[in-house]
């Protein structure tokens, strides 16, 4: 079934995200939807951003002509120097992470399941990956926050009873926006805790292949 | 003649890399990579390589990349082997059964290398457990955390990247060269570094030395220097 109505955009998402992001901690944002959450935290939350790149306090991308090789972030894409920042081995950069050092990650997703299984390296249609960080990130960060579309391109839900694509991590998600909805994941099954401006609830489940556990005190989608 | 770890050419320094070594090559996903180290690898001939490194899709044209399209990689770690999204180069000689990938998580990568390194037996990392990634592996409980064990990375010789080098091996980084260019510097035989800068014994401040010289075997005085800090 489809439901013909309208969905937040990217933008929308990120802004939902950044009000998740606890004021004072330290952040990774993956690449995709989760990078755009930065431009969207309260000028008066303080937020420290780490990269797997070997870099903390992060600040914006440089402009063109001001690109420097040795400072980059985890995607690859150069950044600004900013006071403050801190360098350190790719040992600590992930010494911090599966530490419990850094408080949230945000990260984008193919699939995610009713308990919280994130599968997010590899389309089984594409035949080959890149692990990166996400793995530690998964397994080591205080909060795993998905950002993602809520269906693909082809309209399949990625929101799923149980990932059939390679496993990131296993019951590592904490919460789902999409763009239809917000979700948690839990042992007893996926939440729903807000739904996007005109949807329902009903709405949602036709969308998502996991049985939602619907409460009563389901919101409208707050940014 | 004062003692001296400098070397006068790429070429000098990596002369004796043998057919089969492995290397570790450092660097991120940018144009970073010790691209003079690694050119002279390539004119030097030797085949039958293994590659450890975070990222092989160097966009540039001058990094661990050329040493795969020649042919002269057998096997590769990493966390990120494959460029694009479809695996460009990569995905071929990978799926021609002419490069063997071996993909880590990153922390993992760089946690192995440490192992390696430290001369330490192995490492239980919580990351990968209930993924292929922990497949095959030896799990422990440890403190309720299930955790796999990970095996120590080591190699024949690491091509490396430094701001500043000074005669005695000593280093200082600059940006995110420190990331793995520091962490891989331990776990080699032979660990050869390309400098933007090559200073006398003295000039850099011991305070300041991230990586000390027992770490480093050789330096070599780069010809091109991109940072912005040359």
């Amino acid at each position: 079934m489809t439901v013909d109505k309208e969905r937040l955009d990217r933008m929308i998402i990120a802004m939902r995200v950044a009000r998740e992001l606890p004021p004072g901690g330290y952040v990774n944002l993956g690449i995709g939807i989760p990078t755009l959450v930065s431009m969207f935290v309260a000028d008066d939350s303080v937020v420290f951003y780490h990269s797997e790149s070997g870099v903390l306090n992060c600040g914006p991308l440089a402009e063109d002509g001001n690109e420097d090789i040795d400072l980059i972030n985890a995607g690859g894409q150069f950044l600004q120097p900013v006071p403050g920042m801190a360098y350190f081995s790719s040992v600590d950069a992930f010494a911090m992470i599966r530490g419990g050092h850094v408080d949230a990650t945000v990260l984008g997703a193919h699939q995610v399941s009713a308990t919280g299984d994130l599968a997010n390296w590899m389309l089984p249609e594409r035949g080959v990956g890149n692990i990166g960080g996400a793995m530690d990130l998964a397994a080591g960060a205080d909060r795993v926050i998905v950002a993602m579309e809520h269906n693909d391109r082809q309209g399949n839900p990625k929101v799923v009873q149980e990932c059939d694509f390679p496993l990131t991590g296993k019951g590592c998600v904490s919460l789902v926006v999409t763009d239809v909805a917000v979700l948690e994941p839990t042992p007893a099954g996926m939440v729903l805790r807000e739904v996007a401006p005109g949807w329902t609830a009903d709405e949602v489940q036709s969308v998502t292949g996991a049985r939602l556990i619907i409460g009563d005190d389901v919101k409208e989608y707050e940014v | 003649m004062a003692f001296s770890k400098v070397y006068e050419s790429a070429a000098a320094a990596v002369s004796d890399v043998r057919d089969g070594a492995t290397l570790l090559i450092g660097g991120t996903a940018s144009d970073d990579a010790p691209a003079e180290l690694l050119a002279a690898v390539l004119a030097g001939g030797v085949r039958g390589l293994t590659g450890i490194c975070d990222f092989a899709r160097w966009d540039g044209a001058d990094g661990l990349i050329e040493l795969i399209r020649a042919g002269r990689v057998a096997r590769l770690v990493s966390s990120n082997p494959f460029p694009g999204d479809d695996g460009g180069d990569v995905r071929r000689l990978w799926e021609s059964g002419d490069l063997e990938i071996e993909l880590v998580p990153q922390g993992t990568l760089a946690e192995r290398l440490r192992a390696g390194g430290a001369g330490i037996g192995g490492v239980f990392v919580p990351v990968g457990i209930g993924t292929r990634f922990a497949q095959g592996k030896e799990t422990k409980v440890i403190n309720g955390t299930e955790c796999v064990l990970e095996s120590p990375l080591r190699a024949d010789v690491a091509l490396l990247r430094a701001a500043a080098a000074d005669t005695m091996g000593n280093l200082t980084y600059r940006g995110v060269q420190r990331g793995w260019n520091h962490t891989m510097a331990a776990s080699a035989r032979l660990t050869i570094v390309q400098a933007d800068r090559v200073e006398e014994a003295g000039n850099i401040d011991p305070e300041l030395v991230i990586t000390p010289g027992i770490f480093v075997n050789r330096v070599v005085q780069s010809v091109m220097i991109d940072g912005m800090g040359g």
